[in-house]
């Protein structure tokens, strides 16, 4: 290996930057983001503050973490779209729980769902391979009705918001959102999971190809049912963080950042169809996807054309970046 | 049995077929000519051409030189649509019949006619037929009937049949063959691509033999022509026989000579029937058949991808049942696919392909020790001489370089056999020297290897001993010294070993049976 041809030959910049972006995915991504931090400055001048940017953070934090549980299982070819049902169960559980419980059972009541919802996505898609569309779907309307149900039992009850999660949602240390204990540590997890350890390495073999993952002595089902149990239980966190932000329980808390999870993780550069992508990027695209939210809000345009708005830029980046990206 | 004495012009009369796959010649010069009412064989050994060749009278492919004639008639086959309006009409081995739609439906898509297919069904040996029935829910020998009965009830001048018999129970088998026999006397041409002599011998009363893509000869079906048509296929190869002796032969017995793999009269369904061979520790053995002859089922049984319907394996003597390829694994038993793409994670690094088998079980799901991942794939990849300049991503690797990663993978997992299926299939020749060398070495150390492979050379270069395959049977078992080509020619194609001085089988057979020949 030692006649590697080194021919030296110009290459035009154009074709050298793309190359180098090609090589560190999250680069374009990371510009894009300065590109619409820089527009919203220059159309509402001062607007950029560390007041603003810790807002965004508290923002983007749910809508990342969420984006996370879609990374993973888009990295196996499937989709998690009960993250929402999930999140809002657990919250409201929580936030009606508390009233006449002790905090730790309360929780544990809280992600009881979690864990169940978490666990029939992972058997149906694992051991009966319903299509994860479907079977997350399903799981999600079930989940919604039990929560009907549930409500009516504790209408009498009232609910409110524990001051522990309303510090979490809400509170700053020295200018940071304390979102960012919970945020921190979950991301540099999911990271490290899907970087350094078998069962990260697993999701994205499955993902590329079942049949060689199978020859190689990999459980397909032992893989999806963990893989689920665990989307979900980050879903379950992210609803305890949520209505510490929102601090108004509903049932349909967390249910408009199911597409937009969905969208930043497909933006975030990971693969639809498996085995490419990975949650650095994910966190990005969030981050994109709060400011550009910001953006259209600021440009006061009418909430239809906004969201018109919204779809075609979420279409174009995704699309530009995979030209970006793939093209070797 | 009757023939055709007449001297009829041809029905269909091809000539000079020649066709190119990039720099390889799949044909160079082929011809074939069939006559009215005849059953004509179409003969050749893995890779002769039979399958272009079919493929472009069917025209299902364009050939790039070549007339075909049809009554005379210059014809531009361009698609199966003409074919099919020319009278010339294929069943082939995979069923034909779109699996979501019903019998019924399936034949309103191709302007089949229903009665004459009915009567056709019933004649083929099926009472019973629903033809309400979804393609999907019919048992894959019933509808390779339907095929056939489906092309019969057209009424097509030519009937091409491709391996028709081939996994068909036998008394389907007779009642397919009866038919096609009766098609013959009624005038109709059929041409009958088979690697059964003795189905050969009861139907067709003409051969034709490809050879490197090339028609080597015309014989008429008489007793003892199969010694002939062997020749042909064979070429001038078979002057090359005597094969020398492995020098690093010696095979060290561990354990008191208990074999490492015992198959005992394995069977699957209708494609493997009792198969029963030893693998012992430090051996190459070769597998050998003709494609299609159960080979694919042998390998994914003993690699835990299917369950057997029935006979046993042993590992170290002790027996086993394997319902998952990690229950093989666990076992020591690796299995490296003819299909890259069936093995490898195509967008993955080389690295994490290598390790992929570390990380399967539960209890390894857990941070990775880097650094010793590290020493342990880039052993591999060294013994292997993998070039790594690509190696982000395993699909941006040459064809050989991937088929190395494949095996580098249970190099690195320490596999005490593997089972590598035509491992050196579409790649350079001096990939193929190194993996040979790497069997070999592998052997040396002890440990086992199975080796299916579709070319004879491989067997005496790499094997110490050949298991032959043929119908679903293991007809033959040789040591490496013995396995010249001729030798090797007759057992895959189910021809007794050293019988030429013998009439020759095809003196006494009957229509239907089955080819069986022990040594």
């Amino acid at each position: 290996m030692t006649d590697i041809a080194t021919m030296p030959q110009p290459v035009s910049f154009g074709r050298r930057l793309k190359r180098f972006m090609a090589d560190r995915p999250p680069i374009p991504l990371i510009i894009l983001l300065i590109i619409l931090v820089v527009i919203l400055q220059i159309l509402r001048p001062g607007i950029v503050n560390e007041r603003w940017i810790a807002n965004t953070a508290k923002f983007a934090i749910p809508l990342a973490i969420l984006a996370g549980c879609q990374t993973m299982t888009m990295l196996t070819g499937g989709i998690d779209l009960s993250v929402g049902t999930v999140a809002t169960m657990s919250a409201f559980i929580m936030a009606t729980q508390i009233v006449n419980q002790d905090p730790t059972v309360a929780f544990l009541l809280a992600m009881l769902p979690a864990v169940l919802i978490g666990l029939v996505n992972g058997i149906g898609v694992g051991v009966f391979r319903v299509h994860p569309l479907i079977m997350t779907l399903g799981t999600s309307l079930i989940g919604t009705g039990f929560l009907q149900v549930y409500q009516r039992t504790v209408i009498a009850s009232g609910a409110k918001i524990p001051g522990f999660l309303n510090w979490l949602g809400t509170g700053l240390t020295y200018g940071f959102p304390n979102a960012l204990f919970l945020f921190v540590p979950v991301a540099v997890l999911i990271v490290f999971m899907l970087n350094r350890t078998g069962f990260g390495r697993l999701l994205y073999a499955v993902g590329d190809n079942e049949r060689a993952a199978r020859l190689s002595g990999v459980r397909y089902w032992q893989v999806i049912t963990a893989l689920y149990v665990l989307s979900s239980l980050l879903a379950g966190i992210t609803g305890l963080l949520y209505i510490g932000l929102i601090k108004a329980p509903s049932l349909s808390l967390a249910e408009p950042l199911v597409l937009p999870s969905v969208a930043a993780a497909v933006i975030g550069g990971t693969s639809i169809f498996g085995g490419r992508g990975g949650y650095t990027g994910t966190i990005i695209g969030a981050l994109i996807l709060t400011v550009l939210t910001t953006l259209l809000t600021i440009l006061q345009m009418p909430e239809g054309g906004r969201r018109i708005l919204f779809g075609f830029i979420v279409l174009f980046v995704t699309a530009a970046y995979l030209r970006i990206v793939e093209d070797r | 049995m009757t023939t055709n004495p007449s001297p009829q012009s041809p029905l269909l009369d091809a000539t000079g077929v020649a066709k190119n796959y990039g720099a390889v010649a799949a044909l160079r010069n082929a011809s074939l000519s069939v006559l009215p009412g005849e059953v004509h064989a179409l003969m050749g050994a893995n890779g002769a051409g039979k399958s272009t060749l079919v493929k472009i009278l069917t025209g299902a492919i364009k050939s790039e030189a070549g007339r075909i004639l049809i009554r005379g008639q210059q014809l531009d086959v361009r698609s199966p649509a003409d074919a099919r309006r020319a009278g010339l009409l294929p069943v082939y081995q995979e069923p034909a019949l779109i699996p979501d739609l019903d019998v019924l439906s399936n034949l309103r898509l191709t302007g089949t006619p229903v009665e004459p297919f009915r009567a056709w069904v019933r004649e083929l040996g099926i009472p019973d037929l629903d033809i309400r029935e979804t393609a999907r829910h019919i048992p894959l020998a019933v509808l390779r009937v339907l095929d056939l009965a489906r092309a019969l009830a057209v009424e097509p001048d030519v009937l091409l049949l491709d391996e028709m018999t081939a996994a068909l129970p036998a008394n389907l088998a007779e009642k397919v063959l009866e038919v096609v026999r009766r098609q013959g006397d009624a005038g109709r041409s059929v041409i009958f691509i088979s690697h059964r002599f003795v189905e050969i011998s009861a139907l067709c009363d003409r051969a034709t033999v490809l050879r490197d893509g090339s028609t080597v000869g015309v014989v008429d079906i008489e007793p003892g022509i199969e010694e002939r048509i062997v020749e042909m296929m064979l070429g001038t190869r078979i002057e090359k026989t005597r094969v020398t002796a492995r020098a690093a032969n010696d095979v060290v017995i561990a354990g008191g000579g208990r074999p490492r793999l015992s198959v005992r009269n394995l069977q699957l369904g209708t494609k493997l029937n009792d198969v029963s061979f030893d693998l012992a520790n430090g051996e190459v053995a070769g597998v050998f058949a003709l494609e299609g002859q159960g080979q694919e089922e042998l390998f994914a049984a003993l690699a835990g991808s299917i369950r057997p319907t029935g006979g046993s394996i042993d590992v170290d003597g002790a027996p086993v049942k394997f319902s998952h390829p990690s229950d093989a694994i666990q076992a020591g038993i690796a299995y490296v696919p003819g299909d890259r793409a069936e093995a490898l994670a195509m967008q993955r690094s080389v690295r994490e392909n290598i390790a992929l088998p570390f990380s399967a079980a539960l209890r390894k799901w857990g941070p990775i020790r880097m650094r010793r991942e590290q020493v342990v794939v880039s052993g591999a990849i060294g013994r292997l001489q993998i070039d790594t300049r690509a190696q982000g991503e395993v699909q941006r690797l040459s064809g050989g370089n991937q088929q190395k990663v494949t095996i580098a993978r249970w190099i690195a997992a320490n596999a005490r056999t593997i089972l590598c299926f035509d491992p050196t299939r579409g790649i350079d020749v001096g990939t193929k020297q190194e993996i040979y060398k790497l069997l070999r070495e592998l052997a040396g150390q002890g440990k086992s290897v199975l080796f299916y492979t579709s070319e004879m050379e491989e067997v005496q270069r790499v094997c110490d001993r050949v298991i032959v395959i043929f119908g679903g049977r293991v007809v033959d078992t040789f040591p490496v010294e013995e396995a010249d080509e001729a030798a090797l020619m007759r057992a895959a194609y189910g021809l007794p070993r050293g019988a030429k001085a013998d009439v020759g089988i095809l003196a006494e057979v009957k229509p239907g049976s089955n080819a069986e020949a022990a040594s």
